[in-house]
């Protein structure tokens, strides 16, 4: 039982390369000299010095293991501080964490991904699977909604997953001079024919509003609840289950979670304050 | 040998013993005018002759001894759980150190000492298996704590008249998770304790006590004796878990909600409860850090914080996580309830709210 690795002690890497995606919004880019796998859609607990620790996802290439992304947005105390480092400084880093995407039965399969906002990052992994290998899915559709055009992430990368053949479909909630997208909220953009839902399996990631709506929608095509897999968020503490904050019901959102088929959360989604 | 009888002088030799062994004996003690867990040498600082009273939203002691028989567990419980000896309220896990960018991080020992824990009651027990459960596995601080226990049970003579351990299955009797187990007998005016052994490390010391072989009598008044403490009026329905599962939208959390006053006080109390936050305090040169683990309550708004506000934003929602966390989520989340029967929440309950009532509230429909 004993001289086992605590879980609550993070390991120390260094920022290779800091990027500001947007106003309040950054990229770090970890060294992983020895190396760093995780599953998409898992998590890391990162440490800023001083102030503490909070869950972000993993937004980089699942092949680039001496590379480590996460995407941050200044939100609390935390991740401001997180935002506020420089290349060459370190922080502390606890993970990988939690259930990633069950990218397993997707294979060979269509891949839906729909995200809203930053929701983006955790899915941002399996894009990049998917260019890497083509013929890993059979068809890849992207929904991404966003606030309004100065937020929209990941152009230039979004342009080059379009060039490799994924779908991309971009819609923000109110246009600003210049926009020639769509507008409206993200179900809009899902339409019959864009996927083969029998053979379908949608990946949801955003505002837990956006992804009841999302699910619905999708399913109302003819996805099967059970391929339907949302990343739901609580407030997780320690990342391992420990500590009681992030529960959602009878789930661990960091130990359960924090993806989830649809049927495990439907009904839960429906309950306020839960 | 399965059991013992031993008399007071036997008891106290085995503190003597324990504490020998290297162990800080912890028994139940008055301390602020409660009985409560604290470091004990002689059998002299137990609250001998001492019960509860206790309702909810009430706890009164008093002092019914019979002259030259004062029960020395005479009380039901101690008002705390045992639980903060191996779940502090509060303990650093690692140092930080950050100079010029480069950052260090230090683990810190866990405070492990050797403990032995006398007087818990089968809920007791039944609630370290609980936490054993939630912990053991993925907190290697609580497991060595966990690992240095050795544990004395104490079977109980009487209820107090907020248990419900015999509805809950945990209790009165101590049938697992002990060391060694006493039954206190006062029959026959001879005062006395038989002593059985739940483990080989309890067997080891139960050879060495010095007592006799017990009697036909002694087992007589055990049995006599855990029966008494089975008579409970409180209870919880058998399909609790189901009836919460259908009842989160019952209008009833509002009612409840309107009376609790979100203190925790509930959650402090409960032996099970196991929520803490982790919390950053920085040295004042700015250089070095120490992050600390703090025990924590469902009923803070924090708890729930996501990015701008808490998720449970009013006091009926957090009483419905704690309730339907214990009372049923819990069996998903662990494998069993979280709930011993021990009664404490309704007892420190300021306004009295009693989860068998809240949990009969919600039998009748909306």
């Amino acid at each position: 039982m004993t001289g086992r690795p605590d879980p609550m002690v993070p390991s120390v890497l260094r920022i290779a390369r800091r990027i500001e995606e947007m106003e309040g919004v950054v990229s770090l880019e970890l060294e992983a000299p020895g190396g760093f796998s995780f599953q998409p859609g898992q998590f890391n607990m990162l440490y800023a010095f001083g102030v503490g620790e909070v869950p972000i996802s993993i937004s980089g290439d699942p092949a680039r293991t001496d590379r480590l992304r996460h995407t941050v947005r200044a939100v609390g105390q935390v991740s401001h501080a997180l935002t506020r480092l420089r290349p060459g400084m370190e922080l502390g880093v606890r993970g990988p964490l939690g259930r990633g995407w069950p990218l397993e039965e997707v294979a060979g399969g269509d891949l839906v991904l729909a995200a809203g906002g930053l929701g983006l990052a955790p899915l941002r992994p399996v894009a990049e699977l998917a260019v890497a290998d083509p013929r890993r899915f059979r068809r890849v559709v992207l929904y991404y909604g966003t606030r309004n055009p100065a937020t929209v992430l990941w152009r230039q990368e979004m342009e080059r997953w379009r060039r490799a053949g994924i779908r991309v479909h971009v819609t923000v909630d109110s246009a600003t001079p210049g926009w020639q997208g769509e507008v409206g909220v993200v179900t809009r953009l899902m339409q019959p024919g864009h996927f083969e839902p029998a053979v379908a399996t949608a990946l949801l990631c955003g505002p837990e509003v956006m992804m009841r709506f999302s699910a619905q929608t999708l399913h109302g095509l003819g996805i099967p609840a059970e391929r339907i897999h949302l990343s739901m968020e609580r407030n997780m503490n320690c990342g391992v289950g420990l500590c009681g904050h992030c529960q959602f019901g009878p789930r661990l959102v960091c130990r359960d979670g924090p993806v989830f088929p649809l049927p495990e959360v439907e009904s839960l989604m429906q309950v306020r304050g839960l | 040998m399965k059991a013992r009888l031993i008399d007071k002088s036997g008891l106290q030799w085995l503190l003597d013993r324990l504490g020998s062994q290297g162990y800080e004996v912890l028994a139940p003690c008055l301390e602020n005018g409660v009985v409560e867990a604290g470091p004990v040498t002689s059998l002299e600082e137990l609250p001998a002759g001492v019960e509860e009273e206790t309702e909810a939203g009430r706890y009164r002691l008093r002092f019914d001894g019979k002259e030259g028989t004062d029960l020395l567990f005479s009380h039901a419980l101690t008002a705390m759980g045992w639980q903060r000896f191996l779940h502090p309220s509060s303990e650093p896990l690692w140092r930080a150190e950050l100079r010029g960018g480069a950052l260090e991080i230090q683990p810190l020992p866990a405070e492990a000492p050797r403990r032995a824990l006398v007087g818990l009651r089968a809920c007791d027990l039944a609630a370290i298996s609980i936490q054993d459960r939630v912990l053991a596995q993925n907190d290697p601080r609580y497991a060595r704590r966990r690992e240095n226990l050795f544990l004395v049970a104490v079977n109980c003579g009487r209820a107090a008249a907020t248990c419900f351990c015999h509805a809950m299955g945990t209790g009165p009797e101590v049938k697992q998770g002990h060391d060694l187990v006493l039954t206190e007998l006062v029959g026959g005016g001879a005062h006395r304790f038989l002593v059985e052994a739940g483990s080989e490390a309890g067997a080891g010391m139960l050879q060495a006590l010095p007592g006799r072989e017990p009697e036909a009598d002694d087992w007589e008044e055990k049995r006599a004796r855990i029966e008494a403490a089975s008579r409970q009026r409180r209870r919880l329905p058998e399909d609790t878990g189901d009836l919460l599962a259908s009842s989160l939208d019952h209008p009833h959390w509002e009612k409840v909600g309107e009376r609790c006053l979100a203190c925790g006080n509930c959650t402090s109390v409960c032996p099970t409860c196991f929520c803490s936050r982790m919390v950053e305090r920085t040295g004042l040169d700015g250089q070095q850090a120490t992050h600390w683990r703090l025990r924590d309550s469902c009923f803070d708004s924090e708890h729930s914080y996501l990015h701008g506000g808490p998720v449970r934003r009013d006091r009926a929602a957090r009483y419905r996580q704690w309730l339907t966390h214990k009372l049923h989520h819990w069996q998903a989340q662990f494998g069993t309830t979280g709930c011993t029967g021990c009664g404490r929440c309704i007892t420190w309950c300021p306004v009295g709210i009693d989860l068998t009532e809240e949990v009969a509230a919600l039998e009748v429909a909306a």
